[in-house]
C-alpha cells in the first residue's frame, strides 16, 4: 500500500493530506490520513466502530480542526450538507421549519425558504408532511426530513455519518436507492460513513477501508459497476465479489501500529 | 372528560367533604372552643362575612406574587443566558446565586425591611419574594440551555449561525421544558415568599392576605384566619393551574412530557 493514495491528486475537489487527530485526552483518533475526493464522487469510509471515520467526516466539515495535516478544497469551500446517524431534528419545530433551517440561518428570504423547502421535501418523497412535527413521523420519514434539510441549502457536497444505521433493513435499502437517485439528479458529491460493507459496495464508486484505532486508511477499492444501480446489482456476482474484497480488507490487521 | 378524569376529580372532593363533616361533628361533639378550632360552618360564615376585604387582600397578594414571579423569570432566564455565554461569569456568579438560595428568607427579611421596607413594605415584599422564586428558574434554565443537542449545535456551526441565532433558535427552545418546570416551582415559591415577607415586613400599611391572617390571629378571630388561609390556598392553586396550562400549551405539540400516557 502506498502511503499517499490520493493526497497529491491534482484534480481533486478535496485533498486530505497527512491528517492526524489527537484528542485532548491523548487518544489518537486518526493517523496520517491521505484521501482525495473528486467532484461527483460517492466515496464511502468503511471501518469498525471507533476507527475515527466520524471524526474524519467532522474534520472535512470543518467542525473539528485536525491536529496536524491539511484539508484543502480546490477553490472556495463549497456549500456542505451534513446528515447525522440520528435525524437530529428540532422537536419543537414543524418539518418545514426544520427543512428551512440552513437557509434561515444564512438569512434567506421567507419566500425563497418556503420554495426550496417544498422542493427538498418533494425530492425525498415527503411533499405533504410540512406541517407535521418530527415526533409524528416514523424513523424512516424523519431521516428523509433530515436529508431534505441538507438538500434545501443546495449543497455541492453531502457528508453523511452512518445515516441509515438506525433503520430497519427494508427502509435502509429503499433509502439507499433514493439516495443514489438524488446523487445522480442533484449532481452531488457524497462522502458516506458506514460500517456496513454491503451498503458501501451498493452505493459507492470508491471505498476507503479504515483500520481500528488509530484510524488509518488501509485500502482503497474502486467499485467499477455502472450506475444507475438497482436491486439486480445486489444479486450480481460482481457485487458479491466486491463485498468479499472489502470484508477481507477490513479483516486485515492494521499495517502500522508498531511500524513507525 | 372521560370516566377516569372525572373519577380523579371526584375522589379528592369526596374526601374533602367527608373530612369537613367529621371536623364539624367532632368540634360540636367535643365542644371545642371556637378560638382553638372553629367548625367549618363558622369558617364559611367568616369567609362570606369578610369576603370583600379578604378578596381585596387576596388580589394584593396575587398581584405581588405575580410581579415577583415575573421578575424572577426575567432575572433567572437573563442570568442563565449570561452564564451560558461566558463560563467565567458563571463560575464567578453562580455560587452567589446558591448562597441566596440556601439562606433562609426569614433570616434576610428583617434586613431587607430595614433597607427598603420601613416606608414601603410592599417593596420589601417584592424583593424578598423575587429572591425566593428566582433560583429554580435560573438553575433549570442553565441546565436546559446546556442540554441542547450536540449535533444540532454542530449543524448551526456548519451553517454559520451567530451566537444570537444559536441562542434564540436552538438553546432557548431546548431549554423551554426545563424552564417551565422551574417556573412552576417558582410560582409556588413566589407566593410563599410574598406571604413570609409580609409577615415580617407588615405594618398597618400592608394589606395582603398574610397581614389579614396576622391581624385576625392577634384578635383571636381564628375562623377568619382559616378563611384567609383558604383564600391563600385558592391563590396558590390558581397560580399552579395557570402555569400548568401554559406549560401544556407551549409543549403539547412536541415534548414527551405532554404526550398522552401510553395505554398499558
Amino acid at each position: 500500500m502506498s502511503a499517499s493514495v490520493g493526497g497529491s491528486d491534482r484534480g481533486a475537489l478535496l485533498s486530505i493530506a497527512e491528517v492526524t487527530k489527537e484528542f485532548a485526552t491523548g487518544t489518537l483518533a486518526v493517523d496520517r490520513i491521505d484521501l482525495a475526493i473528486h467532484e461527483r464522487d460517492f466515496v464511502s469510509l468503511v471501518g469498525p466502530s471507533g476507527c475515527g471515520k466520524s471524526t474524519l467526516l467532522r474534520m472535512i466539515a470543518g467542525l473539528v480542526p485536525p491536529t496536524t495535516g491539511r484539508i484543502t478544497w480546490s477553490g472556495a469551500k463549497p456549500r456542505l450538507g451534513f446528515v447525522f446517524q440520528d435525524a437530529t431534528l428540532m422537536p419543537w419545530a414543524s418539518v418545514r421549519k426544520n427543512v428551512e433551517l440552513g437557509l434561515e440561518l444564512q438569512g434567506a428570504e421567507r419566500s425563497l425558504r418556503a420554495e426550496r423547502a417544498d422542493v427538498a421535501l418533494a425530492l425525498v418523497g415527503l411533499g405533504d408532511v410540512g406541517k407535521a412535527f418530527p415526533r409524528e413521523l416514523s424513523g424512516g420519514m424523519r431521516m428523509r426530513v433530515s436529508i431534505a434539510r441538507a438538500l434545501a441549502a443546495e449543497p455541492a457536497v453531502l457528508l453523511m455519518d452512518e445515516p441509515f444505521a438506525a433503520l430497519d433493513e427494508f427502509t435502509r435499502e429503499r433509502l439507499n436507492d433514493e439516495l443514489l437517485a438524488l446523487w445522480a439528479e442533484q449532481r452531488l458529491t457524497i462522502v458516506f460513513v458506514t460500517h456496513s460493507v454491503y451498503e458501501s459496495v451498493y452505493l459507492s464508486n470508491r471505498i476507503s477501508v479504515m483500520s481500528g484505532r488509530p484510524g488509518r486508511i488501509t485500502d482503497e477499492i474502486q467499485i467499477d459497476a455502472p450506475f444507475p444501480r438497482d436491486a439486480s446489482f445486489r444479486s450480481a456476482a460482481t457485487y458479491h465479489a466486491y463485498c468479499e474484497r472489502v470484508s477481507r480488507a477490513l479483516r486485515r490487521p492494521s499495517p502500522s501500529s508498531g511500524g513507525r | 372528560m372521560n370516566r377516569r378524569g372525572s373519577f380523579e376529580l371526584a375522589l379528592p372532593l369526596l374526601l374533602a367533604l367527608v373530612g369537613l363533616l367529621a371536623w364539624e361533628g367532632l368540634v360540636r361533639a367535643l365542644a371545642i372552643p371556637s378560638f382553638v378550632l372553629p367548625p367549618p360552618s363558622s369558617i364559611v360564615a367568616a369567609l362570606v362575612g369578610d369576603f370583600a376585604s379578604l378578596a381585596r387582600s387576596a388580589l394584593v397578594t396575587l398581584a405581588m406574587t405575580t410581579l415577583a414571579f415575573a421578575a424572577a423569570v426575567v432575572f433567572g432566564v437573563g442570568f442563565a443566558v449570561l452564564f451560558c455565554q461566558s463560563e467565567w461569569l458563571e463560575r464567578a456568579l453562580y455560587p452567589y446565586a446558591v448562597v441566596l438560595q440556601v439562606t433562609p428568607i426569614v433570616a434576610i427579611a428583617p434586613l431587607v425591611v430595614i433597607w427598603v421596607g420601613i416606608d414601603h413594605p410592599d417593596r420589601a415584599v417584592f424583593i424578598l419574594a423575587t429572591i425566593v422564586a428566582f433560583f429554580p428558574v435560573l438553575s433549570n434554565t442553565v441546565l436546559g440551555l446546556k442540554s441542547a443537542d450536540r449535533n444540532l449545535h454542530a449543524l448551526f456551526r456548519l451553517y454559520g449561525a451567530s451566537r444570537w441565532q444559536t441562542l434564540v433558535k436552538l438553546q432557548l427552545p431546548s431549554a423551554l421544558p426545563l424552564l417551565l418546570g422551574g417556573a412552576k416551582i417558582s410560582g409556588g415559591l413566589a407566593l410563599i415568599g410574598a406571604v413570609v415577607a409580609e409577615f415580617v415586613a407588615a405594618s398597618g400599611a400592608s394589606s395582603g392576605l398574610a397581614w389579614r391572617i396576622a391581624e385576625a390571629g392577634n384578635r383571636l378571630q381564628v375562623a377568619k384566619m382559616f378563611a384567609a388561609l383558604a383564600m391563600l390556598s385558592a391563590v396558590g392553586i390558581g397560580i399552579h393551574t395557570g402555569l400548568a396550562w401554559l406549560e401544556r400549551r407551549l409543549l403539547h405539540r412536541w415534548h414527551e412530557s405532554a404526550l398522552p400516557r401510553a395505554e398499558e
